[in-house]
């Protein structure tokens, strides 16, 4: 990307980075884009971290029998990946960085509603996050993410600790989405009407609902297994009187929205990014704002279709089963109305864009796997096996981490000031879009094969289509060093980005690079939509200050 | 239409067809494969035709609003919803059949305990990790779970059940080419998880009846060539006990717990099994395969009623496969004064299946 010619205003003007020196500032700030740059610390080491157990994963599942460890550290390991990566970065990283960062800056305020209890939401996930990763280090809990019971409730292993720990990440979840939703409904600046909110703050606004409105449910049930499992209540293990699939009901009451909470902040993070680099406003933009309501309102009635193989009726299941498919609708709804914005637009092929087309790529048939899937019949077959890994990977991975790599990209020189290779980013862009592939789309067809899930050993057959998934996840962890790598460099001698090196006519690169520590020297008044670009340069020039 | 059968499901890496109901479901499986292949590539097709045909000419270039009109987004509701509720249509009454047994079909019962499958068939004989049907019939399983959820799997007939401890939950299938198939457990249910291994062996139907014809009259059916054809664990459960003595005696049970009855530094085995057990702190637990398992594995957890004080029993976790607790459970289950004899049987045991 190329500097904007107009302004490149010297690093070392005040700016929210510069302005309070020390440790300790960052500790007690209140500013939301110090809170979202602490979440980005934060939530890229739980991703490294989780990352490194699913290396060790994959390279365990490169032979048949026992590769590197035994039974009982693989199914520690896949607990500590999946709590990590789930808990640690899929929920909090998209809302806690870029939501923090730009919701204010994207409607025109200075903060969000409560930034001291937005500061506490960063606490809380340190907390939850330490209490998790050391509880299951130390007492090695066995039981995958999902928790299920009566396996939960009667390990051998510790199982309080984590559940503790992913109780407090609750809590900061729930109070990230309050503030956000008090902050879009209280403090939008004159002209940012609804129907003006950049898509980005809609799809975070829906997912500040869900976190809302779900999170405690969560938070009662990792309670009750807590309690069964300590003080031996007899709430889902039946040889004390409980219900296991009673567990799963509450279980997934919470954690199928949730997978919302992990993807409907990456379409928001798309919609601004496709606009941007093509130019062009978002074809149907009632359409992708309202979808995001209508995927947070849906979600939450489709939990059940965990359940097609627990003996749930069949009643149930139909109707859980052709609930899936409006999420499903919701979803094919944005996916059409992404492609359509390029139409006519003026497309520049950067590395955010990549990203997105990799996204959308993703999206599509992460999506697709999804909807068959919840045809019911289907999914007898896969359920519990690796399609279905495959397909909640695609969708986990291949979209919500390319929507975050795509925002990273997009909005690394608004954060930072600076500017990084993009030759390197776009290396490293195509590098993590083959590696993806090459890890995952074997994984479906070891699901149609019939491999189950979280298997340490394999009959022999399922070996070949293993080795070729691990091949590809060792190409992805390069990619992702690749990242690090030259976005670190960037940070030390990267060039000064200016206000707006992408020209966007998104609100939020109305403030300098990086932002000052009050984002506007004066609230600013809104007199048209987000990313219209229809008029000339001189639209650009009149926000660039 | 066989062949383009053979074709799709080598394509897709789906293993064997060994029911009509595996090879509908396939065709489902096409069905949705080919037209959502048709639907994303075209969609993402145009994103990329686009992505060449409106490339930036220079940095602030200008574009068109373009909203949509209605149709637009109608077009984009309708055209998805119509392939995905005819996906629905198809799968839904699927799997309502799946979930409704035939009148008439033969019923087994099914019980994963960590980490086997053991089949039982009413009034007949029970069996480890191999079930045998007859080609052709419906068999209805009754699934339920000694411990934790398991899962039932046999991918050759696409069919799935959890297992649930406490409850029984149905499912039912009618094979019909015979084979050997794989069963796997599906629901992650600890260390053995991976190694929850069984097998379907469908058997054309005459051969069937004379296998379970010979299994009723206790003895084993030999091949033409002389050679016992039964599964090789099929009698594991007698031989179990005998193992179960064996390995008991290499562990150093015998120290401090006797078959006899007496009582030494440990309770006696002797009519253990099935007791109701008195333990420190008063609570009253009966004696079955769980409790024994853990005694061998935490042996402190729940000690019998005036054994506190030499409550000096060593854990045994990680010394003792789940394997071999399991032949020790069974060896201990064996030590009756009420049983017809205390030396292990040959052969299967016949347990008739009473009630549900």
């Amino acid at each position: 990307m190329s500097p904007s010619p107009a302004s490149s205003p010297a690093y070392n003007t005040p700016n929210y980075l510069n302005a309070e020196k020390g440790v300790r500032s960052w500790l007690t700030t209140l500013d939301h884009k110090r809170i979202g740059v602490m979440y980005l610390g934060l939530t890229l080491f739980g991703f490294f971290l989780g990352g490194v157990f699913a290396l060790l994963l994959r390279l365990e599942l490169l032979t048949p029998g026992p590769t590197v460890m035994d039974a009982m550290a693989y199914n520690r390991m896949f607990t500590l990946h999946g709590v990590i990566m789930i808990f640690l970065f899929m929920i909090p990283a998209i809302p806690g960085i870029f939501g923090n960062f730009f919701i204010p800056l994207m409607i025109g305020a200075q903060d969000v509603a409560f930034p001291r209890i937005n500061l506490l939401s960063v606490y809380l996930y340190l907390l939850g996050a330490v209490i998790a990763v050391v509880g299951m280090i130390q007492g090695g809990t066995d039981t995958g993410w999902t928790f299920y019971t009566p396996y939960s409730t009667t390990t051998v292993t510790t199982v309080a600790p984590v559940l503790l720990g992913a109780f407090i990440l609750g809590m900061g979840s729930i109070v990230t989405g309050l503030n956000f939703i008090v902050t879009v409904h209280t403090m939008r600046a004159p002209g940012v009407t609804w129907m003006r909110l950049p898509l980005f703050v809609w799809a975070m606004y829906a997912t500040s609902v869900i976190q809302v409105l779900a999170t405690p449910v969560l938070g009662m049930t990792l309670l009750l297994v807590a309690f069964e499992k300590v003080f031996g209540f007899g709430i889902f293990d039946p040889a004390r009187g409980g219900d296991p699939i009673l567990f799963q009901h509450l279980f997934w009451f919470y954690s199928h929205p949730a997978v919302y909470i992990m993807i409907l902040p990456a379409m928001g993070v798309v919609s601004e990014v496709v606009q941007s680099a093509a130019r062009k406003n978002m074809f149907g933009y009632k359409a992708v704002a309202f979808s995001s309501l209508g995927i947070a309102f849906v979600g939450f009635f489709v939990w059940g279709h965990h359940l097609f193989t627990s003996g749930q009726s069949t009643f149930a299941s139909g109707v859980f089963g052709v609930l899936s498919m409006f999420v499903g609708l919701f979803t094919a709804i944005k996916v059409f109305n992404w492609t359509a914005t390029l139409y006519q637009g003026a497309i520049q092929v950067s590395a955010p864009f990549v990203y997105f087309m990799g996204f959308l790529y993703f999206l599509v048939f992460g999506g697709l796997t999804g909807i068959a899937l919840s045809s019911v019949s289907l999914d007898v077959h896969w359920q519990d096996t690796y399609f279905v890994v495959a397909h909640f990977h695609f969708i986990m991975v291949g979209g919500t981490i390319m929507a975050f790599l795509a925002g990273l990209h997009y909005w690394w020189p608004k954060m930072f000031g600076k500017t990084y290779s993009e030759r390197w980013a776009l290396a490293a862009a195509v590098l993590v879009i083959l590696g993806f592939n090459a890890t995952f789309i074997p994984q479906f067809l070891l699901g149609n094969m019939g491999m189950p899930r979280r298997y340490y050993s394999y009959p022999e057959q399922f070996q070949a289509l293993n080795v070729a998934s691990t091949a590809g996840a060792s190409l992805l962890a390069f990619g992702f060093f690749m990242i690090l790598f030259y976005l670190v460099a960037s940070l030390v001698r990267g060039k000064a980005a200016g206000p707006n090196p992408w020209f966007s006519r998104g609100y939020e690169w109305n403030t300098p690079s990086p932002p000052s520590l009050a984002n506007f020297p004066e609230t600013p008044v809104i007199d048209r939509g987000p990313h219209e670009y229809q008029d000339g340069p001189a639209a650009e020039v009149k926000h660039a200050h | 239409m066989n062949l383009l059968n053979e074709l799709l499901r080598k394509l897709l890496f789906l293993p064997a067809q060994a029911s009509q109901w595996a090879r509908e479901l396939d065709y489902l499986h096409y069905f949705v494969f080919v037209t959502s292949m048709l639907g994303a590539w075209t969609t993402l097709a145009t994103a990329t035709i686009f992505v060449f045909r409106y490339q930036r000419k220079h940095a602030q270039q200008t574009t068109p609003i373009v909203d949509p009109k209605p149709i637009h987004e109608a077009v984009f509701i309708g055209l998805p919803l119509v392939l995905f509720l005819s996906y629905f249509a198809i799968g839904y009454p699927q799997y309502v059949r799946l979930q409704t047994p035939p009148k008439g079909a033969m019923d087994v019962y099914v019980q994963g305990k960590k980490w086997m499958w053991k089949f039982a068939y009413p009034g007949g004989p029970n069996s480890t990790d191999v079930l045998r049907v007859p080609a052709g019939r419906p068999v209805r399983l009754l699934l339920t779970s000694r411990d934790v959820i398991h899962s039932f799997y046999v991918p050759a007939l696409r069919m799935k059940q959890d297992a649930l401890p406490g409850r029984y939950t149905q499912t039912w299938f009618n094979a019909d080419v015979p084979g050997r198939y794989p069963i796997f457990c599906a629901e992650y249910c600890g260390l053995g998880h991976s190694a929850m291994l069984g097998e379907l062996v469908v058997m054309p139907a005459a051969e069937w009846d004379a296998w379970m014809e010979q299994q009723r009259r206790g003895s084993q059916l030999l091949a033409q060539d002389g050679r016992p054809v039964g599964i090789e664990n099929e009698d594991l459960r007698g031989s179990l006990v005998e193992q179960g003595r064996r390995i008991a005696a290499v562990q150093g049970c015998f120290k401090c717990h006797t078959v006899d009855g007496t009582q030494h530094i440990g309770p006696t085995w002797l009519d253990l099994f099935g007791r109701s057990v008195k333990l420190e702190g008063g609570k009253t637990i009966v004696a079955d395969e769980a409790y024994l398992t853990r005694s061998m594995m935490e042996p402190n957890a729940e000690v019998v009623a005036g054994y506190k004080d030499k409550a000096v029993m060593p854990t045994y976790q990680g010394k003792l496969a789940a394997p071999d607790a399991a032949a020790i459970t069974e060896f201990i289950k064996s030590l009756r004064t009420d049983a017809p004899t205390a030396e292990p049987q040959k052969g299967p045991i016949y347990v008739p299946v009473t009630g549900k």
